[in-house]
């Protein structure tokens, strides 16, 4: 009965959180717009009781998605949103191995506040620190004045609104969720394996490529993953950050949801969207199960 | 389990006592009130007064037309408004519990009627153009001193938009009043729902988007008032706004409002109560208190928008009243447009060109 119960919480939870809204988004992705309280048409309606339920399904359709092969903005948007994710998430890594390296390396009693600066950020809220960055990066903004006064420039740089903004802020939002996985695969790591590569003739540098990065894999996986698959629908740093040019499916689903009042094909755009995280996703669950294995 | 009980009735009791403070929500536009007006009317009626901004009408309506946003009290544009009766999402006022809207102003009730026939659903907060705000000095730099300050072509002229560039210049983000204005330069009717007809803007808006550094509907008052832009289309009040935020900074930024020589877009922000308003009696007093004269008067001279108030005009400071850029004179008036709401065949058009414009996609 216990194993029961401790199997069938995770899967309401799914079912809850998950399967539940998914639906929800899927029954208004065949709908038709409608200018009405909810603006949508059909809902359901139980008081008609069986023939109500029948014209319900009778009713829905796949049109929605048929009119999304007939404008290339949202093949474009989301192979734009691919490309801008896949970016980031290489950035993050770049970026955040060192770091994570750092810290794994570092003296035992320094790691806990190592670990705190890493974490120190989620104390103020995301959009505060994402809206710092406008005043950072803006042409009148700490970074360009600082580079002027140094007279590395003449001119302020351009990187408000701009893609190169998107990608820091993404980077740097992220960062914690790519240091963190590949910290815990390196603590991990057994020294003795580094000193026997380096007594069997390895240098260092080759020493770390043959057997600290491949034992760090599954870390360096997870963090890709967990940068990849939110930035992948992000709407808040590309519209604050980005440009009019910056297109990303965030914001077109946005459009299609607030600007047409068009619910049924902003579902639509949604449903496809989570299609293609689908398959990171999976690769992403399997990833976790062979470590799981591995430790066990 | 006893513990649970007593915790429980404690938590009921602590919610009817909740309950029984009256509150009521208000959903307005960004920098649209003078703040002392919310605790005056808090002080007046003893009702606590929940108030929150947005800055689109997109966002406005997306919560209207889900339900059950909560809010008591919310403004949309005229437009906008039509749409939403249409839907159901508002109800009609009580004229018995507003004494107050014996004081609106006929001009402008008339000029309403068209979205809300007979203001049976709303009444009118403020109303404004959507022109042009300029940093005259950065404008003269760029541009030389002869450059007509108050004309579409500084904005719709590639070569003018080449040069204001480098100075910045912002466009509102609403694509429901940049295609009339294109219109409204290429002769046409601004208020067309012909797809061919808005097709046209697209080879204008092309030739100066690139020089745009922004679209956007709020940011413009502080990048205006900052002198980090030199232009910007926006809204008449918000330009004023930022126009007075530059002189007591005292940073030796000049911003001017001008309605466009070639006619601007007229446009009114009304004041509705959702159908699913929780407090409907409350959200009656709110639109009784801002029709007061003497609140609606200082509405204006804190916001720089003309309101639908004529009892409120005598009590309007005189660089409100007397400035044309606020109050437009008779033969402004004759020049300024308005527009009715797109179908949603025709909106799909409209947000579809407004992407391809922005995003070149």
């Amino acid at each position: 009965m216990r194993r029961v119960t401790l199997i069938a919480v995770p899967y309401l939870w799914l079912l809850a959180l998950f399967l539940v809204p998914f639906l929800i988004v899927l029954k208004i992705s065949l709908s038709d717009t409608e200018l009405a309280i909810p603006p949508y048409t059909p809902t359901l309606d139980f008081s008609a009781g069986w023939q109500g339920i029948k014209e319900f399904f009778a009713a829905l359709d796949l049109e929605n998605f048929e009119f999304l092969t007939t404008d290339d903005l949202y093949w474009k948007a989301y192979l734009s949103s691919l490309k801008i994710a896949a970016i980031a998430t290489a950035f993050t890594l770049l970026v955040g191995y060192p770091i994570a390296y750092g810290m794994a390396n570092a003296p035992d009693h320094w790691r806990p506040t190592l670990m705190m600066l890493i974490i120190l950020p989620f104390w103020t809220s995301f959009l505060i620190r994402v809206y710092s960055w406008m005043g950072i990066l803006s042409n009148e903004g700490y970074l360009n004045q600082f580079l002027m006064s140094i007279g590395l420039i003449s001119e302020p740089l351009v990187i408000l609104n701009t893609n190169i903004a998107v990608y820091i802020g993404i980077v740097y939002t992220y960062l914690p969720f790519m240091i963190l996985p590949i910290y815990s695969a390196l603590e991990r790591l057994d020294a003795s394996l580094l000193e026997a590569a380096e007594d069997l003739g390895c240098s260092r540098l080759t020493a770390f490529w043959l057997v600290t990065i491949p034992l760090s894999k599954n870390g360096i996986i997870a963090g890709c993953f967990l940068v990849f698959i939110p930035t992948l629908g992000e709407f808040v740093i590309p519209s604050l950050l980005g440009g009019s040019k910056t297109l990303m499916i965030g914001k077109v689903l946005w459009e299609e949801f607030f600007n047409n009042r068009d619910w049924p094909v902003a579902s639509a755009v949604a449903v496809i969207l989570l299609l293609i995280l689908i398959i990171p996703i999976i690769l992403f669950q399997r990833n976790e199960q062979k470590q799981r294995e591995i430790d066990g | 389990m006893k513990k649970l009980i007593l915790t429980t009735t404690a938590a009921l009791a602590l919610g009817t006592i909740a309950a029984s403070a009256e509150e009521v929500r208000v959903y307005n536009w960004s920098d649209y009130i003078d703040e002392a007006l919310l605790e005056k009317f808090e002080a007046e009626t003893g009702i606590e007064l929940i108030y929150d901004v947005f800055d689109s009408n997109e966002v406005l309506e997306t919560k209207m037309l889900a339900g059950g946003s909560g809010y008591d009290v919310v403004v949309p544009t005229g437009t906008f408004l039509q749409r939403q009766i249409t839907a159901g999402a508002f109800q009609k006022l009580d004229p018995t519990q507003l004494p107050n809207a014996t004081n609106m102003w006929g001009v402008i009730q008339e000029r309403t009627a068209k979205y809300d026939p007979d203001n049976a659903y709303s009444i009118n907060y403020m109303w404004g153009t959507t022109g042009l705000g300029v940093n005259v000095a950065k404008v003269t730099e760029a541009l030389g001193a002869d450059v007509p300050m108050d004309s579409m072509d500084l904005i719709l002229k590639p070569e003018n938009m080449e040069k204001l560039a480098a100075c910045g210049v912002y466009f509102l983000d609403a694509p429901t009043e940049i295609i009339p204005m294109v219109l409204q330069y290429l002769g046409e009717d601004p208020d067309s729902k012909d797809p061919d007809v808005i097709a046209k803007v697209e080879d204008v808006l092309a030739g100066v988007t690139p020089y745009v550094k922004k679209f956007h509907s709020s940011e413009y008052i502080n990048a205006l008032a900052n002198g980090d832009i030199c232009v910007a289309v926006g809204w008449s009040g918000d330009v004023l706004q930022a126009r007075d935020r530059a002189a007591e900074a005292e940073n030796g930024v000049e911003i001017a409002y001008n309605a466009f020589a070639e006619g601007s877009l007229m446009w009114f922000d009304q004041m509705a109560i959702p159908t699913d308003a929780p407090n409907v009696t409350g959200a009656h007093k709110f639109l009784n208190f801002i029709m007061d004269a003497q609140n609606m008067a200082d509405a204006s001279n804190y916001v720089y928008y003309a309101n639908g108030n004529e009892a409120s005009q005598p009590l309007l400071e005189d660089d409100v009243i007397n400035d044309p850029a606020i109050y437009p004179t008779p033969e402004t008036i004759k020049n300024l447009y308005t527009i009715t709401p797109y179908p949603s065949k025709v909106q799909r058009v409209v947000t579809r060109l407004w992407t391809k414009i922005k995003s070149g996609t």
